[in-house]
């Protein structure tokens, strides 16, 4: 097989099944160099097309979404919730010093659900043992590649409402 | 290669077969020689004349194998057939105007002489050139067969219409320019 095929009457066959040993092989030094260059040019527009997409991409708009209100939950309490969409699953804390944070429910690993670990004041998935902060979501330990997105939050008297998602706040 | 060309001289047999032996010592196909020592007339002479192959510049073998099991080389060298390639078929056989493969009918493989690949890829004579006694087969540089030799080396053959040149020369009378075979005159049947 050649990358390019000369221009000839000969029949496709002659060309695939030469009589010479030399065609036998399937890289000749043109062919290789042939194929580094292509390969590079693909990885070069392939790349350009990445750019162009991450240059051009705007900032994702964020639905806003009550949660519950803020007195519904103790110190140390838990409450899941899906936001934005109805697929994403959401874990909001309330946490030993008062405050609110949600993060998303998947584990950036593998995708199984976190749960929050009171005694440990952590954030733990069960599935290979991966921990987050409860602080940022940052990796405490174990597989996960990334922090886990965080739900930013605003309280509106006693209400919570999410309003837009923090991906990659820390790494 | 390295300057040397194989010279075909039949009229210089003697019919020793050293050539046969020396080939078939061969590391790459012990035992199994692929040159031949045929007879030209048995009934009436003793003359002799070996047979290589010609390594033709359009070698019909090749063309003709189903397989895809001959091939030649950068150098012009048409090799013996592969043996996971080779089935057998013949078709070879029928159609080499030389006739020079043979059919090993006991390996199921053609094997014909490769011009000692081994050998001469890297520089040095083929067996059968190396032990002739009369150079019948000679392995030399062509400035050495031009001084030496008063026959002419060609490598251009005619066979009836088909035009056929080689890698190897054959030794010819001075005053002719190519070969031409027609082979209805070396069928002693037709004749008889």
């Amino acid at each position: 097989m050649k990358l390019f095929r000369r221009l000839r009457t000969d029949p496709v066959w002659k060309d695939e099944f030469s009589i010479d040993r030399a065609d036998e092989h399937y890289v000749s030094r043109r062919q290789f160099t042939k194929f580094l260059v292509l390969t590079s040019l693909g990885m070069f527009v392939g790349n350009m097309w990445i750019l162009a997409r991450s240059w051009f991409s705007k900032e994702p708009v964020y639905p806003e979404k009550s949660i519950c209100r803020a007195t519904d939950i103790p110190i140390g309490g838990v409450r899941l919730f899906r936001y934005p969409t109805q697929k994403d699953a959401c874990i909001l804390i309330r946490t030993e010093d008062g405050n609110f944070v949600a993060y998303t429910q998947k584990c950036t690993h593998l995708s199984c659900a976190v749960y929050y670990a009171r005694e440990k004041n952590r954030l733990e998935c069960p599935c290979h043992e991966g921990y987050f902060s409860i602080k940022d979501g940052s990796v405490l330990q174990g597989p996960p590649p990334r922090p886990l997105p965080r739900v930013v939050l605003e309280r509106r008297g006693d209400e919570l409402v999410a309003v837009g998602m923090r991906i990659h706040e820390s790494i | 290669m390295f300057g040397y060309e194989f010279y075909v001289d039949p009229s210089r047999c003697i019919g020793c077969q050293s050539c046969i032996n020396a080939c078939a010592e061969c590391e790459t196909h012990r035992g199994t020689p692929m040159i031949h020592v045929d007879f030209l007339d048995r009934r009436n002479t003793i003359a002799t004349v070996p047979f290589v192959c010609m390594h033709c510049e359009d070698p019909t073998c090749a063309k003709v194998c189903p397989a895809d099991a001959i091939k030649r080389t950068e150098d012009g060298v048409v090799q013996s057939s592969l043996k996971p390639r080779c089935i057998a078929c013949s078709n070879c056989v029928l159609a080499c105007p030389f006739g020079i493969p043979k059919m090993m009918t006991e390996l199921e493989q053609m094997m014909k002489c490769d011009m000692c690949y081994d050998r001469t890829s890297e520089g040095k004579r083929p067996m059968c050139a190396t032990v002739c006694p009369s150079q019948a087969l000679a392995y030399v540089p062509s400035q050495q067969i031009e001084r030496s030799r008063r026959e002419k080396p060609t490598n251009v053959f005619f066979f009836g219409n088909q035009r056929v040149t080689t890698k190897v020369f054959m030794m010819i009378p001075p005053e002719r320019d190519a070969l031409s075979v027609d082979v209805v005159d070396y069928m002693w049947e037709e004749n008889a």
